[in-house]
């Protein structure tokens, strides 16, 4: 596809080389620790699952055992090993074993811990494979999709009214469903269990939640004769956890962002940039679609002003991707329709930045965001915005539209708010179906200007933040992202980080990175 | 007694009291579905009530849109609603007014209580950068404006306006379902009350469902809805805590 904008291949590159030295940083700062996340979901992808009389998850009781004993920096499937290897019955008993802090104290590392734990991790990378080929046999059964992929949300706290609401939004015709979380979710260091029934403007997500939700929506396929994605959100404390759960529940896309967390949840950026690579590298074998959170910088801050920083993050986001393993198709990078409806040739900015982007990521599956900062409650005015949200959407190769809702800001979308939008995306993805072949911008026009200076300016922070000697990490300490400054040693969950011994071993990671036995320090 | 002033709903012409609706009801789109949702009309009150749409969103599940003259109507003269207060001072005014009546700056405390993870409407007020054209908090010279950001738990926030000696909160209430930000914002008035602080601060709730008769039923000083700027809520907070300070007397 020729470029419509004439965006600068140099600039771009040397973006990317940015981008680069960014991410070395975040591989140099982070690779020496582990954290409890990542721990709990080596756990996880062991076997290990359930919780206890108190309603602690297993995988938790067993983590903060090995951690308070000091065992933890080697990593907890040395020790699941061990017990196994020791005469442990089961993945079930053994974790028992070492729930007890004193049993965990006691574990000896075993000499054959490899061995015993080996079958485990073998029959949940088949797992985890053979959902992949499932989801792929799935699809291609059935006709090509069309696109944008419309992306609509269920918020109802509880699982079960949640199926009714994705059943009735995938048969008007959404093609992703994502169930939102309880708010308070990405603050929870464990992740709670079993089916829920009461969350606040969303629905807890589970491993038990997953599969109800996976079954609903494979149960209306044959009927609709197309795929439904099923969506949920790996960020927050409990992110790689949450991204071995949808792995084994064949989740297709998880929203999973580092910077997300960082800036507007406060959790310590070590800690969830380490948890991020992990989630990643689950989400790259899974085959998992990421959708990263660039759009919320905008809900806070002027998109105008803050187009150049959201581009910025998309090719920093790209980078520790493709570190994790991630190929484009899989990497969704997102942005937002957020620029003020008052402003006079807002739309053109909105198409330039819309557009650059599809440029600048052609092979990336870009999420598109509704508005929401401008929403006021005059649902007329909403619908509106909505409508130029999709053309803008269609006419620039969006490539997963998340459906705006007229009601926005005022409550969680009822049943008709839902139709509405997925009845105006369908209206404008036929009325307007070849637009996008069909335009070209004047050279030396708004647009073009618009999206080169948002370009110029992306390379300018760029520069920057790789200009840090601890690269990100110090431009998130002197507020360089959405103004706001976020300390390596401060937020939530630092007390979660911890030092990787010199034979850490996680032989998820070591199968991933393809090293049977990864050198110490492998990056985790 | 004022006489009464009786009006309704206004289509194009005097009291033809034109009401349009929308609404789904859990039936499949059928004969019998658009003839329920006319009588549906018609219980609420609308004269030859008039189906504009029933669409089939779901197998269970019919939209309509109806039109109706309305047989209802209200007596304004008996309604009495106030707005919160304020002035129409500009940023600079009110920050000359807070160095003249206090000498020091006034110590604003805003959040979103529990598991309320919306901010645009408390950041529309705080952040340096404002809404529609009007500087945030954080520009005011005279407020020491501290954005706590969301889901701020109602123990840890009475906790900081202990530490803190705020002289305002301001609690941001947005989309939440079964009104259990009602009760989010009660409980922040009950945990106040029983600290000894509830005199201490003026108490502000803002969001798209809150208006300042809601406000004030909970136990706020003042409720804003949506569109309300920063200089409104600054020049409310200059008067309101003026007033309490007039009343107690003493500077804390």
């Amino acid at each position: 596809m020729a470029s419509k904008l004439g965006l600068s291949t140099e600039t771009i590159a040397d973006c990317r080389r940015l981008a680069r030295q960014v991410s070395e940083g975040v591989r140099r700062e982070t690779e020496q620790y582990t954290t409890v996340s990542t721990e709990r979901t080596v756990l996880r992808l062991l076997g290990v699952d359930g919780v206890d009389a108190e309603e602690v998850p297993i995988p938790n009781r067993v983590v903060e055992a090995l951690h308070a004993c000091g065992k933890l920096g080697r990593g907890a499937a040395v020790w699941m090993g061990s017990a196994l290897a020791a005469g442990a019955p089961s993945v079930a008993e053994a974790a028992a074993a070492l729930a007890d802090p004193h049993r965990a104290a006691a574990q000896a590392e075993h000499p054959r811990w490899r061995e015993a734990v080996a079958p485990h991790v073998e029959a949940t990378l088949k797992r985890i494979r053979n959902n992949r080929s499932e989801r792929e046999r799935r699809m291609a059964s059935h006709p090509p999709e069309e696109k944008p992929l419309l992306y609509a949300i269920v918020a109802t706290g509880n699982i079960h009214e949640d199926v009714v609401q994705a059943d009735a939004a995938a048969r008007a015709g959404a093609q992703c469903i994502a169930v939102i979380r309880s708010t308070a979710q990405s603050l929870l260091d464990h992740v709670p269990y079993g089916a829920t029934t009461s969350g606040f403007g969303g629905t807890y997500a589970t491993q038990e939640n997953f599969r109800l939700m996976r079954a609903a929506l494979d149960a209306i396929e044959p009927e609709l004769g197309r795929y439904v994605r099923l969506v949920n959100y790996c960020s927050g404390l409990c992110m790689p956890e949450i991204a071995a759960m949808g792995a084994l529940e064949r989740l297709d896309m998880m929203l999973n962002d580092a910077l997300y967390g960082i800036i507007f949840r406060d959790i310590n950026p070590l800690r969830t940039l380490i948890d991020q690579n992990f989630s990643r590298r689950i989400n790259a074998v899974a085959g998992v679609v990421i959708n990263t959170g660039e759009d919320n910088y905008l809900t806070t801050a002027d998109a105008v002003e803050q187009a150049p920083a959201v581009l910025a993050s998309q090719f920093i986001n790209e980078r520790l991707a493709k570190d994790a393993g991630l190929e484009d198709w899989q990497i969704g990078l997102g942005h937002a329709f957020e620029i003020d409806p008052a402003l006079e040739d807002g739309l053109l900015y909105e198409i330039a930045q819309a557009e650059a982007a599809r440029e600048i990521f052609p092979d990336a599956p870009l999420k598109y965001m509704p508005p929401t900062k401008h929403m006021t409650g005059n649902v007329f005015q909403g619908y509106q915005q909505n409508t130029l949200f999709a053309l803008t959407s269609v006419a620039t190769r969006q490539s997963i539209h998340l459906l705006g809702m007229l009601t926005e800001a005022l409550h969680t979308p009822f049943l008709h708010d839902r139709w509405l939008a997925i009845d105006q995306m369908k209206t404008l993805r036929s009325n307007a179906r070849h637009l996008a072949d069909e335009i070209r911008f004047a050279p030396d026009g708004r647009i073009v200007g618009r999206a080169r200076a948002v370009l110029a300016g992306a390379e300018a922070i760029l520069a920057r933040v790789a200009d840090y000697p601890d690269g990100l990490f110090g431009a998130l300490a002197e507020g360089r992202f959405a103004d706001t400054r976020r300390r390596k040693d401060g937020g939530r969950g630092y007390d979660g980080v911890l030092r990787k011994d010199a034979s850490y071993a996680n032989p998820f990671l070591e199968a991933w990175l393809g090293e049977p036995h990864a050198r110490a320090g492998a990056h985790a | 007694m004022t006489a009464p002033r009786l009006i309704r709903p206004y289509g194009d012409k005097k009291n033809d009291g034109a009401v349009q609706v929308s609404f789904t009801l859990p039936i499949a789109r059928s004969a019998v579905a658009k003839e329920a949702a006319k009588r549906y009309a018609a219980k609420m009150g609308l004269r030859e009530p008039y189906v504009t749409l029933a669409e089939a969103i779901a197998p269970e599940f019919t939209f309509f849109v109806v039109y109706g003259r309305a047989t209802h109507d209200v007596d304004v003269a008996a309604i009495t609603a106030e707005e919160a207060p304020a002035g129409s001072l500009s940023r600079e005014e009110i920050d000359d007014e807070i160095a003249r009546r206090f000498g020091r700056r006034l110590i604003v405390l805003g959040c979103a209580l529990e598991s309320d993870a919306h901010t645009v409407g408390l950041d529309a007020i705080f952040n340096m950068k404002g809404f529609a054209g009007d500087y945030g908090l954080e520009r005011y010279h005279g407020i020491d404006a501290r954005n706590l950001g969301a889901q701020v738990p109602v123990a840890e926030l009475a906790r900081i306006v202990r530490e803190t000696k705020a002289d305002a909160v301001l609690v941001s209430a947005t989309v939440t379902q079964n009104d259990i930000h009602v009760r989010h914002m009660t409980d922040l008035v009950d945990m106040l009350e029983a600290e000894r602080l509830r005199d201490e601060v003026v108490l502000i709730a803002g969001g798209a469902r809150v208006d300042h008769a809601l406000a004030k039923e909970l136990g706020y000083d003042a409720g804003f809805g949506p569109g309300t700027t920063a200089s409104r809520v600054a020049a409310f907070l200059l008067e309101e805590i003026s007033r309490r300070k007039g009343l107690s007397g003493s500077e804390r």
